[in-house]
């Protein structure tokens, strides 16, 4: 479908469809097709360019220029997504110029349906598409080279800095044969090198190609550095309950500051803009607003946890079934119950929200960190009035994305902003703003039971989800009989083969914004999957890496909501994994101290398949220490072994920074925690002091799985694993808090 | 109110409220963007710059006390310095945006304490917040630098 030009400021998505097989978000934006050697040529100034297609640019002057198309926040992509494409180019990738793209159609991801950065799709999604760019790109320069020389192709070779050469001393540079490649037909099949026979991709030896302007300083990369002729600054004041408005605003003293140049009221809030940052935010400190406080003004967590508990009442929607649960459990054994409680919590990237916009009459420039540029045209359009075609729009660097970024509100903000001053705009947030007017990882309410037979081997599997649905704000065409698939993941391909089985989810809105947070509900669901199979492994007497291998499931039905994940039963892999984690963390072999132990978890997510040993002291204090943790993971190749390693690093501390620390809560509608010293994270002092991380070598013709965030949702199940393990404390309340530990202890 | 002091080796002068912090003087008055802004309240060290010679948290420093005085940003730290290095070798940042002040802090620590412990490590960096989880390679990098 067509995004309408005035679209609804939070569903801004009406977007058909479909799940499996890549989770297909069906956003049609369609914006300038033909961008790719047209749009591209002209961005260079003193070189002429020729583009054999939409990833690579090659200067006259031989400069190649790969396009990046996916934001770059951390992950790695100005590094990985060139290596695909020059690995098949046959240039090295250290030689070549890396740009990031503008918003087109040619770059959409096809896992997601948008040209949107997240879903640790971005490995997956290029994996065939850019090599093949690459190899087509090179089928076409080479055979330029062969016509003009008349010979035959086969016998021409490229060097690694983009020169075709042949028989007789015969040498022509890419950029001079780029205009007549760029003009011949784009082959149809592209033969690619045969897997693993790769110089590039896997090389455990190559750097990113951004450290340097990163250890520099000196480069202008992120959003926020951004510097535009007659560029004025923008502080602003939002509402501070959710789904508040602005009712009216006295500036007669902001307005009066120095440097202060206007106040303006926009959709969201009230702008103080100044010639500098500094000035504009004293001044705003001094706006008298009164709100319209909205439908929330009364929320509290009190509300919100007896609203989650009330609607967790609700049969739900089934998204998985089998046999007949009611008839087993009452026929087993044993039978075990828990319930877990998982609150809100706040992306908080280091970089606050920001944008620059230059609104004028004939069109739009937004300069902005973003996940999703290719939307940013259409909502811009829509609140400046304008067409999604005036929009141009620049990503720059991303100082943190884990989904935040995905939604383009502060764009919005900006681009109204700039249109009211008839002046460039940077609109920066403070921490304040940003903690308080994030998209929250919601909560969640859930009830498990499990019963066995008299061996312990389950028999009967009951899994009840209440929480809050993300995509009904952002994506409501993907939400289909009740379920969002954003809140099945990692349970909708529950990985134990338990014959009588009813999973169902019910949705409840909190009234606290909930979005996209690395991970998404893998981190929800796999804490209640792996932290209640462990508690019915001890409860059963059984080894939790044992007990966890003894009821693999290995085959069955595909997984029906499942978009991002493998799609089918993993067990093999996961055996493998838990095997190996088992040898390589020393499972159980040193007797430990008192208040010290090891905590298993095992999952499969973006077709990744990963298992960890955590390894913990808790003390007296009921303080979590991280002593060591190991990864045994399954990702398929490693287009850049070094940097799959980072994200698990990453996530380890993301993941450490939910469970030990994360919790947003609300008091009048509105987030209480405004900045670090309210929200707590991972700080150097509390990283694990030990941490290992083994891949296994690929399967042949293996494809490539996500690695930015599974370790996210893994790691916190091992924490609470451990945690037990440690103290005999089961804890389903999150965060492993002090307060909750001893709570959990009490009630045990 | 003129202030004039010492940057990156350099005389140079200004002309902002005295409240103004040093971070917003360096970035939009100076252009010098080195510096990152990421909380506005001494919690996340992404401002550090070294005022003579300290670590020091140039969100809460008002301009009119560096009257006079020494700072160095990242943007003063040549490609050469142990520690720039030691970031490079091992490939530290992820989104890069902490690194500014991570790199200012660690070079700080290792100007006073040549062979930094763990423990020194953590006391001294942990005012310093990696949101992508740099930590352990920060760690290793500044062992690197010490060496
Ligand atoms: S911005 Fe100064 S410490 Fe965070
Ligand atoms: S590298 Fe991203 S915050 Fe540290």
């Amino acid at each position: 479908m067509e995004i309408t030009s005035k679209p609804a400021r939070r569903d801004f998505l009406k977007a058909s469809a479909a799940v499996g097989g890549g989770l297909s978000l069906g956003v049609s934006l369609t914006l300038g097709s033909k961008v790719a050697a047209a749009k591209v040529a002209s961005q260079q100034k003193t070189v002429a360019t020729n583009s054999p297609n939409a990833w690579i640019k090659i200067g006259t002057d031989n400069t190649i220029t790969i396009m990046c198309a996916r934001s770059e926040m951390g992950q790695d992509v100005y590094t990985s997504m060139p290596i695909l494409v020059a690995e098949e180019l046959g240039v090295d990738v250290n030689k070549v110029k890396v740009e990031f793209a503008e918003p087109a159609e040619v770059y959409i991801n096809a896992l997601l349906g948008g040209q949107i950065t997240g879903g640790s799709t971005s490995v997956r999604d290029a994996w065939e598409k850019l090599r093949k760019a690459g190899a087509s790109a090179r089928m076409m320069l080479v055979g330029a080279a062969a016509k003009e020389w008349g010979v035959d192709a086969a016998t021409l070779k490229v060097t690694s800095d983009g020169v075709v050469t042949g028989p007789g001393g015969k040498k022509a540079t890419f950029g001079s044969l780029a205009e007549a490649a760029s003009k011949m037909e784009v082959p149809k099949d592209v033969p690619l090198k045969p897997y693993g026979s790769w110089t590039q991709i896997a090389n455990k030896a190559q750097k990113r190609l951004d450290t340097k302007a990163k250890v520099e300083g000196t480069t202008a990369l992120f959003g926020i550095d951004t510097k535009v002729p007659g560029m004025l600054y923008a502080a602003v004041v939002m509402p501070p309950m959710i789904g508040g408005k602005v009712a009216s605003y006295d500036d007669s003293r902001a307005k009066n500051m120095p440097g202060v140049k206007a106040v303006v009221q926009y959709s969201r809030g009230v702008a103080v803009v100044a010639d500098s940052y500094w000035q504009a935010k004293k001044a705003k400190d001094l706006l008298q607003v009164t709100w319209d406080e909205g439908p929330n003004a009364n929320n509290d967590m009190r509300k919100v946890w007896s609203g989650l508990k009330e609607a967790s009442m609700q049969p739900g929607a089934v998204f998985r079934e089998g046999g007949d649960v009611d008839a087993a459990m009452k026929g087993a054994a044993r039978l075990f119950e828990a319930t877990y409680e998982l609150p809100f919590l706040s992306h908080s990237p280091l970089e606050t929200m920001n944008t620059v916009a230059d609104v004028r009459t004939n069109g739009v420039t937004i300069i902005t960190p973003t996940q999703f540029q290719q939307l940013v045209p259409f909502v811009v359009a829509g609140a400046v009035g304008m067409k999604p075609e005036q929009i141009k729009v620049v990503t720059t660097f991303l100082g943190g994305g884990f989904g935040r970024r995905v939604e383009v509100d502060y764009t919005i903000d900006a681009a109204e902003i700039s249109k009211a001053v008839g002046a460039p705009v940077k609109m920066l947030w403070s921490r304040e703003d940003d903690m308080t007017h994030d998209s929250y990882r919601p909560g969640g309410y859930y009830k498990v039971q499990m019963a066995v037979d008299a061996a312990g081997k389950p028999v009967a599997y009951r899994y009840h989800g209440t929480s809050p649905s993300i995509s009904s704000r952002l994506f409501p065409s993907i939400v289909k009989d009740g379920i969002d698939p954003f809140s099945v993941e990692a349970i909708d391909n529950f990985p134990y083969a338990v014959k009588n089985h009813k999973l169902t989810y019910q949705m409840f809105d909190a009234g606290i914004t909930p979005g996209y947070w690395r991970g998404v509900s893998h981190n929800l669901n796999a804490y209640v999957v792996e932290g209640f199979i462990d508690e019915v492994a001890h409860a059963v007497g059984k080894d939790p890496i044992q007990y966890r291998i003894d009821n693999l499931e290995y085959e069955g039905e595909k997984h029906k909501w499942s978009g991002l994940s493998a799609g089918i039963p993993v067990g093999g892999r996961m055996k493998t994994v838990l095997e190996q984690v088992r040898e390589k963390a020393g499972w159980m072999k040193a007797k430990l101290p008192d208040g010290r132990g090891q905590g298993v978890a095992v999952m499969e997510g973006y077709n990744t398949v990963m298992a960890a040993v955590v390894e913990l002291s808790v003390t007296k204090a009921y303080d979590v220490i991280i002593d060591k943790v190991t990864y045994v993971v399954d990702a398929g190749p490693l287009v850049h072994p070094d940097q799959a390693l980072a994200q698990i690093e990453s996530c380890t501390i993301f993941g450490m920074s939910a469970c030990l620390y994360g919790e947003i809560t609300v008091k009048n509608g509105g987030v209480e925690q405004t900045n670090f010293d309210q929200y707590r994270v991972v700080r150097m002092n509390e990283a694990p002091k030990s941490m290992a991380v083994h891949f296994l070598s690929p399967a042949k013709d293996q494809p490539p799985g996500g690695l930015g965030e599974p370790a996210t949702a893994v790691i916190q199940a091992a924490i609470g694993n451990a945690i037990f393990a440690a103290t005999g404390i089961r804890v389903r309340k999150m965060p492993f808090s002090p307060e909750n530990i001893k709570g959990a202890s009490m009630k045990a | 109110m003129i202030v004039a002091f010492n940057l990156n080796g350099k005389q140079v002068s200004t002309d902002v409220a005295p409240d103004t912090p040093l971070l917003w003087v360096l970035r939009d008055t100076l252009g010098m963007t080195g510096t990152k802004f990421g909380c506005g309240k001494a919690l996340c060290g992404a401002c550090t710059v070294h005022l003579n010679g300290q670590a020091t948290r140039s969100c809460q420093t008002p301009i009119g006390v560096v009257a006079g005085q020494k700072v160095t940003t990242i943007e003063g730290i040549p490609m050469t310095h142990p520690v720039k290095k030691a970031w490079v070798a091992l490939d530290v940042p992820q989104c890069g945006y902490c690194q500014s002040g991570q790199m200012m802090s660690a070079a700080a620590l290792l100007a006073s304490n040549r062979k930094p412990t763990d423990a020194d490590i953590d006391a001294f960096m942990s005012g310093n917040i990696c949101r992508c989880g740099t930590y352990t390679r920060i760690r290793a990098a500044i062992k690197a630098a010490a060496a």
